[in-house]
């Protein structure tokens, strides 16, 4: 099995997220990045069906990728790729790079996560599945791989699952909590340093979107309760005695 | 004239309400143009008469194969139907099945596809607006100019109804490809020993609570409160609370008297699971957590300090 995985060097929701001084972008200061948490996952799942059946698993990162590459690669990816590209909030862009630097790879699987921790588009794995014309599937919450073919379960609504099966090569993006992502071992981190980490070049082509504005959406804000921690219980528990739940 | 079609989302044996969504976006947006919606399955009929109260125009899809979600068929059957009546824009339910298929048929279509949308102006270009980092802020988005624009639209967003009673039209389209994927069947989530939905307190985790070691903390407050502990996605992923307990899109809606978050930020998924309840209490000591957009009543602190604070004064009072 060839697997090609797609990990991000995203920023963290839970980081300090500001409005940048244009109004158009987040501001850099404060923000946190480390490898897209469904990324995680999905070099995980990779890297296990590697140890099962054998093969190589490539990380394909566009954009400043390296740290989030060399982390994959110290979690067991055998080699990486990286296309020096900063291709912003455009998918369509993201996946068209994409599918370039790996038009010489032949490929089994290609694993994504099912969407980015920053933008949450949700897009770039099931666009590359449309332009390379392979079967996918979304959501994927278990993988089994059969002769020539992969069994996936994706996760729909309200806890329903959806099993399919689909002929390699296929796409399939990765949702959370399919697995238990291994820590990275010191062992690891060394070998990772032997490890192919190739740049790719190629051309960004045309931009689908532009980013207009960027803004603090307009919430109405819960009541705040105040004081110590002890004024606080007792201010609440007011409240609930009101409404009859003690 | 513009013409905007919204594809239906059929949930279990009936029509989801984001379909009728979707049509009101259709509506708001459609100029002198016309809405039309789209309706796939084995048997659409009853699904179609419910539609046309809403759009100009539906066309039913209809055939046995369709009787199961298939993304390549829905992408087929879209892409011929395309081929006869030029959308200027298509619309799609950001659900699981929606967002996995309108990508790629916006990819067939040479159309730019914006997901996950809760605005769209197409007066002066084509705009949309949508959240990124998990609801902490919002983005407009210009999108290049095109034949075809796709986008999968937030549920519970576009709600102003607007009546039609538009025509059903029989489109005779048959699915044509030759399908990779193949369907086995559905399977249903596993139930627990609690049922979190029928609770009247649930006391709700969430990646704030840490460590599987401060369950403990939230099941001594469930416990004083006579309520349930329940969980945020992060926390069931990590395995610290069974999967039955987890309250959102992908897990379970509750509607209790008490909801209280404790360290959950509020992302949409999670919203949507409990934002019914009779009373929402969120602690959390990110002062813009998206959260307290949805709390009555918040607390601007940190768990580990409010909720041993809130066992002992209840366990006073108990005696
Ligand atoms: C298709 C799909 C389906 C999904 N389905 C669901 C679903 O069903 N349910 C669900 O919950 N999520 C779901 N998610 C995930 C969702 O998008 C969020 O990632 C998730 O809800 C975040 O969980 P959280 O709030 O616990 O964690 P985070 O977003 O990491 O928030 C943790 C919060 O805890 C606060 N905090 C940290 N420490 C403390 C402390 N000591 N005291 C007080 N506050 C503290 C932080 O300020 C932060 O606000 C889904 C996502 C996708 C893409």
């Amino acid at each position: 099995m060839k697997i090609i995985v797609l990990a991000k060097h995203a920023a963290d929701p839970e980081s300090e997220i500001r409005v940048s001084a244009d109004g158009k972008g987040v501001d850099e200061k404060g923000l946190v990045f480390d490898i897209n948490d469904w990324d995680r996952y999905a070099i995980e799942e990779a890297i296990r069906i590697r140890e099962q059946h054998g093969g190589e698993v490539i990380v394909v990162g566009v954009g400043y990728a390296d740290d989030t590459l060399r982390k994959c690669l110290a979690m067991g990816a055998d080699r990486a790729i990286k296309i020096p590209l900063d291709t912003g909030m455009d998918s369509y862009q993201t996946a068209k790079v994409v599918k370039e630097a790996i038009a010489d790879e032949s490929f089994d699987l290609i694993l994504t996560g099912l969407m980015s921790q920053d933008h949450n588009n949700a897009l770039v794995g099931t666009l590359l599945a449309g332009m390379l014309d392979i079967p996918f599937a979304t959501a994927v919450t278990s993988i089994s791989v059969e002769d020539g073919r992969v069994r996936a379960v994706r996760e729909l609504e309200g806890g329903f699952g959806e099993e399919n099966i689909l002929p390699l090569p296929a796409l399939l993006t990765i949702q959370s909590g399919i697995n238990e992502p291994r820590y990275v071992s010191i062992m690891g981190i060394k070998r990772a340093k032997t490890k192919e980490l190739r740049e790719v070049s190629v051309d960004a082509g045309e931009s689908m979107i532009q980013v207009d504005k960027v803004y603090i959406p307009p919430v109405e804000k819960a009541e705040l309760i105040e004081g110590s921690p002890e004024e606080i219980a007792e201010k609440l528990i007011e409240i609930l005695r009101d409404r009859g739940l003690i | 004239m513009m013409r905007v079609f919204a594809i239906a989302e059929i949930g279990s044996e009936e029509l989801d309400p984001v379909s009728i969504e979707l049509l009101n976006l259709a509506n708001a947006i459609k100029g002198d143009g016309t809405s039309e919606a789209v309706v796939i399955g084995d048997d659409v009929s009853s699904y179609a008469e419910e539609l046309a109260k809403h759009a100009d125009r539906v066309w039913k899809v209809e055939d046995s194969e369709l009787k199961n979600y298939n993304p390549e068929l829905y992408v087929d059957v879209l892409l011929q139907l395309f081929s006869k009546e030029k959308p200027d824009v298509v619309l799609v339910a950001n659900s699981s099945r929606g967002a996995e298929y309108a990508p790629v048929l916006a990819v067939k279509l040479n159309a730019p596809v914006v997901t996950d949308i809760v605005g769209l102006d197409v007066s002066n270009g084509v705009r949309a607006t949508r959240y990124i980092f998990q609801g902490k802020l919002l983005v407009d988005v210009l999108v290049r100019e095109a034949e075809t624009y796709v986008f999968t639209v937030r549920q519970g967003v576009f709600k102003d109804e607007c009546t039609v009673q538009g025509e059903i039209v029989d489109s005779g389209i048959k699915p044509s490809a030759e399908v990779k994927r193949e369907f086995v069947g559905i399977v249903e989530p596993e139930a627990g020993e609690v049922d979190i939905s029928q609770a009247d307190v649930v006391v709700s985790v969430g990646r704030g609570i840490d460590d599987a070691s401060n369950i403990e903390l939230a099941e001594e407050l469930a416990e004083v409160l006579g309520g349930v502990v329940a969980g945020s996605r992060p926390v069931i992923d990590s395995g610290w609370l069974p999967k039955d307990r987890q309250v959102g899109i992908s897990g379970k809606t509750v509607k209790p008297k008490l909801y209280l978050a404790l360290g959950i930020s509020g992302a949409f998924q999670h919203i949507m699971g409990m934002k019914d309840s009779e009373l929402i209490v969120a602690v959390n000591k990110d002062p813009e957590a998206p959260i307290f957009g949805v709390a009555q009543y918040g607390i601007v602190g940190d768990i580990f300090d409010v909720v041993p604070a809130l066992i002992e004064k209840l366990r006073e009072i108990k005696g």
